[in-house]
């Protein structure tokens, strides 16, 4: 029965047009909250900054701790580490960033402990730069934490933070 | 179109044999009822009314009620007592929370945080009951929702205390109020003129004061109510204006063939 | 069910199609004849589905954030209702969405039993239907259960105590149920993943009640069979996909204003109490939609047979088809069933009403009574009605009396009425 109808041009009329329009504009703000929902709620968020408590960390020790659900190593370095890390040319960088740069206050080197490559938790003290390396796919990090050699692309992130005295640093 | 009044009609009937109430135990008052900004359609919160609210909360309340499911960063967001984030850090820095373990393994003591719950008047249950003559007293967090007559309940029992009528008898720490189920209530009257110093200069009677902590605790169950009227306000336009626009392409589709719609 | 074999018009469609028929229903679901003269009570068929499809997708959301345990259930609904991100919006839709489901449920089975849609060649749409409204009850049972709040608790206790009712292995049924001696933890966790579970059983049937409609087609308000389908039906698509869009958005207004202005009108008060085995709240009311069966179980006194008062309550739904002996489907040609119609309606809300009441005195009285009558009217009025009526002439085809030419005037003017209602 339908077929004359088909064979008519599709003069669609204009307020059925505008009503299909209206109705797709609806579905799609019922879209958002379903796809918000999983974004980070309000409590996650509240808890996007933390504290730490470095006072009792020796030079060339380093402590992880737990931030946004994700390792940060806060590495208190040596005069030795922090002079290789400064010595090195810029030119010989796969992600030329200045030490001075990543670590404001030089003796202290923050950063998130994620391989920049698929994310795995690189091992201190070890690799061809005395420094981390990933066992994951054998990426190798300097005394800065910036890539040397390996698959992944850049530095180890750092994060925001600062000092809220010389005994603490916020991260976040 | 006559089928649609049928069954809005329909609706109606069923839907007000249900909110029937049920009659509780004991001689039943109706409830104060008081015409809160938060009702009707466009209600909002009274800003003003929320903070003194909390500090009723505070300084009266707080020492038996807990707010477990409020973090003190629900102090500073939008839709409610909307204090600055500096004067919630404030409040929330007079509590202290344990935090840990440390390095060494220990839990400390720390002021709270933003991110941090309510801290609790007591460490849980049996000592709050134990503490208090064996009453809980409730967490207050959705009180006002847990009560059938909801704010204009909790108002009504803070407004309810009463002398007991004649031939009531009333066990020690056992206090007579009118609206409460049952009328006996294990909580002393809370309130008092000027329990409370208002920094905004409103008289602290037991009327306002009953009023704005009544205002707050409602905040505390909803707090996102502003948010649901603004947003139901215009999904009921959006929904209405649809409705129109469907039904005339329906008149128009409908009209192709000879039957009506 | 169209009348020409469909063959799609681009190259790969009908590679596609040839394959995996998928365009043939389309065409079919689009084409498929639909009676010109239904009413809107027909279109809450199309409101259920999408109910269904709203507590799916809200209830998928829900099960994102909640956690089945008894120490946190509360809490993170507590948490879904002020952190997550429009949490408290999809929970006030899923709670205020099974209500709405229901009523919608309700008015479906009731035009179905006022124009006899049960009736052959329907029946196993309708004992589908059924088992359909049998697993909502259970699905939304096990829902009210999930927050954990005091209706939650003491909900559960009551309802699985009824299977301690059974002789010999009761205690060990609920005990099984509950997986240990008490509605507990484990309780709570085998039911979030049943009621998780239930609603893609639903689904299924639901596809299945639709296949088992479309193998007859739509009954309609004069309750004849369809003679020239080119004269008495319409493709679905567009017109009834725009009627029933109306009638859903009407729905819809009502519905948003329960979740935005109201939405905890139909909840009770006590289930904003963290549950409390120590304590049972006053009175213990089920939701609004299972209160006539919770009427017929507390109506008698014996709780074993009480328990089958209320199962066969719902037994007898299911046999009807073969409790109704009248051949005339729709109640418009049945002067006398259209009474005791009426009544079974004001009779189930009577016992919804009760159901809600303190079960004592007046109250259980009117109980009893509503309770036979409802039993009276399926076990007895109807097989005999059916044998004993007289009915008025039926019409010779949904269009015949719009074209002209009724032998009964009467009857006439009654389908003009219809017409002027669609």
């Amino acid at each position: 029965m339908s077929d004359s109808e088909k064979k008519k041009p599709n003069r669609r009329d204009f307020i059925v047009t505008a009503t299909t329009a209206a109705g797709a504009v609806g579905v799609g703000a019922v879209v958002w909250p379903l796809v918000d929902q999983m974004n980070p709620d309000a409590s996650v968020k509240a808890l996007a900054s933390t504290e730490v408590d470095i006072s009792s960390v020796e030079r060339g020790q380093s402590i992880t701790v737990l931030w946004r659900g994700k390792p940060v190593f806060i590495k208190r370095r040596t005069q030795e580490e922090i002079d290789s890390a400064r010595a090195v040319d810029l030119s010989e960088l796969k992600h030329p960033e200045k030490d001075e740069d990543r670590a404001k206050n030089p003796e202290w080197l923050v950063m998130l402990g994620v391989c920049t490559h698929l994310g795995c938790v690189p091992l201190n003290d070890k690799g061809d730069y005395g420094a981390w390396f990933c066992p994951c796919h054998g990426s190798h990090y300097d005394t800065s934490g910036r890539i040397r050699k390996g698959p992944a692309p850049t530095n180890m992130e750092v994060p925001k933070y600062e000092f809220v005295n010389s005994n603490t640093i916020k991260i976040g | 179109m006559r089928n649609l009044i049928r069954l809005s009609f329909f609706f109606i009937l069923v839907s007000s044999l249900f909110f029937t109430k049920v009659n509780a135990a004991g001689e039943q008052h109706d409830l104060l009822e008081v015409d809160w900004s938060f009702k009707s359609f466009f209600g909002k919160f009274d800003r003003a009314s929320l903070q003194r609210g909390y500090q009723v909360y505070t300084e009266v309340c707080a020492s038996c009620h807990s707010l477990k499911h409020l973090s003190y960063r629900n102090l500073a967001e939008k839709g409610g007592p909307e204090f600055t984030e500096l004067e919630a850090k404030a409040i929330a820095s007079n509590f202290e929370v344990t935090d840990g373990p440390n390095s060494d393994g220990e839990m400390f003591e720390r002021p709270a945080k933003l991110s941090d719950k309510f801290v609790m008047p007591y460490a849980n249950v049996q000592e709050a009951i134990a503490a208090n003559g064996g009453a809980y007293p409730p967490d207050m967090s959705v009180l006002v929702k847990a009560r059938s007559g909801g704010a204009n309940y909790i108002y009504s029992v803070l407004m309810g205390y009463d002398e007991p009528p004649a031939g009531m008898e009333l066990d020690d720490g056992v206090y007579y109020n009118k609206y409460m189920y049952g009328n006996k209530i294990k909580m002393s009257s809370p309130l008092d003129d000027d329990i409370v110093e208002y920094s905004d200069g409103t008289k602290a009677s037991v009327d306002q004061m009953a009023k704005d902590v009544t205002t707050f605790l409602q905040w505390t169950a909803e707090p996102h109510l502003e948010t649901r009227h603004k947003l139901g306000f215009r999904v009921i336009i959006y929904l209405s204006v649809l409705t129109i626009l469907v039904y005339f392409s329906m008149k128009k589709i409908w009209s192709r063939i000879e039957t009506k719609v | 069910m169209s009348d020409h074999e469909y063959t799609p018009k681009s190259k790969v469609g009908k590679w596609f199609n040839d394959r995996l028929p998928l365009l043939t229903l389309a065409n079919h679901l689009t084409d498929y004849p639909t009676p010109k003269n239904l009413n809107y009570w027909w279109t809450f068929g199309g409101i259920l589905t999408f109910c269904l499809i709203t507590q799916i997708i809200t209830g998928i959301v829900l099960g994102m954030h909640y956690v089945a345990h008894a120490d946190l259930a509360f809490q993170s609904v507590e948490h879904i209702m002020r952190d997550v991100n429009y949490g408290w919006l999809i929970r006030y839709v899923h709670a205020n969405g099974a209500s709405m489901f229901f009523l919608a449920v309700y008015i479906h089975i009731f035009r179905s039993l006022y124009y006899g849609s049960y009736k052959s060649p329907r029946e196993v749409i309708w004992i589908i239907g059924m088992l359909i409204y049998f697993l909502m009850m259970a699905t939304a049972f096990m829902g009210y259960v999930l927050p954990w709040g005091q209706m939650s608790f003491w909900g559960a206790t009551v309802i699985t105590n009824l299977f301690s009712a059974i002789p010999l292995v009761g205690e060990s049924i609920t005990n099984w149920l509950w997986g240990g001696y008490s509605v507990d933890n484990p309780t709570l966790t085998r039911f979030f993943s049943l009621h998780y579970l239930f609603p893609f059983l639903i689904l299924g049937l639901v596809v299945l009640h639709i296949w088992a409609l479309h193998v007859p087609g739509n009954n309609n308000p004069i309750g004849i069979d369809i003679k020239k389908p080119s004269k008495d039906t319409v493709p679905f698509h567009p017109y009834i996909v725009i009627k029933d869009a109306f009638a859903l958005l009407i729905f819809l207004l009502i519905f948003a204003f329960f979740v935005f202005f109201s939405p905890n009108i139909l909840g009770h008060a006590d289930n904003y109490i963290e549950a409390n085995p120590l304590v049972t709240p006053a009175h213990i009311v089920p939701e609004w939609y299972l209160l006539p069966f919770y009427a017929i179980l507390r109506s008698v006194p014996d709780k074993l047979l009480g328990i089958i008062a209320m199962f066969m309550a719902i037994f007898v739904l299911v046999i009807l088809p073969w409790l109704d002996t009248s051949k005339v489907r729709s109640t418009v040609f049945r002067p006398i069933y259209k009474q005791f119609y009426w009544f079974l309606v004001a009779d189930v809300l009577i016992l919804g009403y009760v159901g809600a009441m303190p079960a004592e005195g007046i109250y259980l009285l009117i109980a009893r009574v509503a309770t036979a009558y409802y039993f009276a009217h399926f076990l007895i009025i109807l097989p005999f009605l059916g044998f004993k009526e007289k009915t008025t002439p039926l019409p010779l085809s949904i269009t015949e009396p719009i074209l002209g030419g009724s032998p009964d005037m009467a009857m006439a003017k009654n389908n003009f009425n219809y017409k002027e209602k669609l």
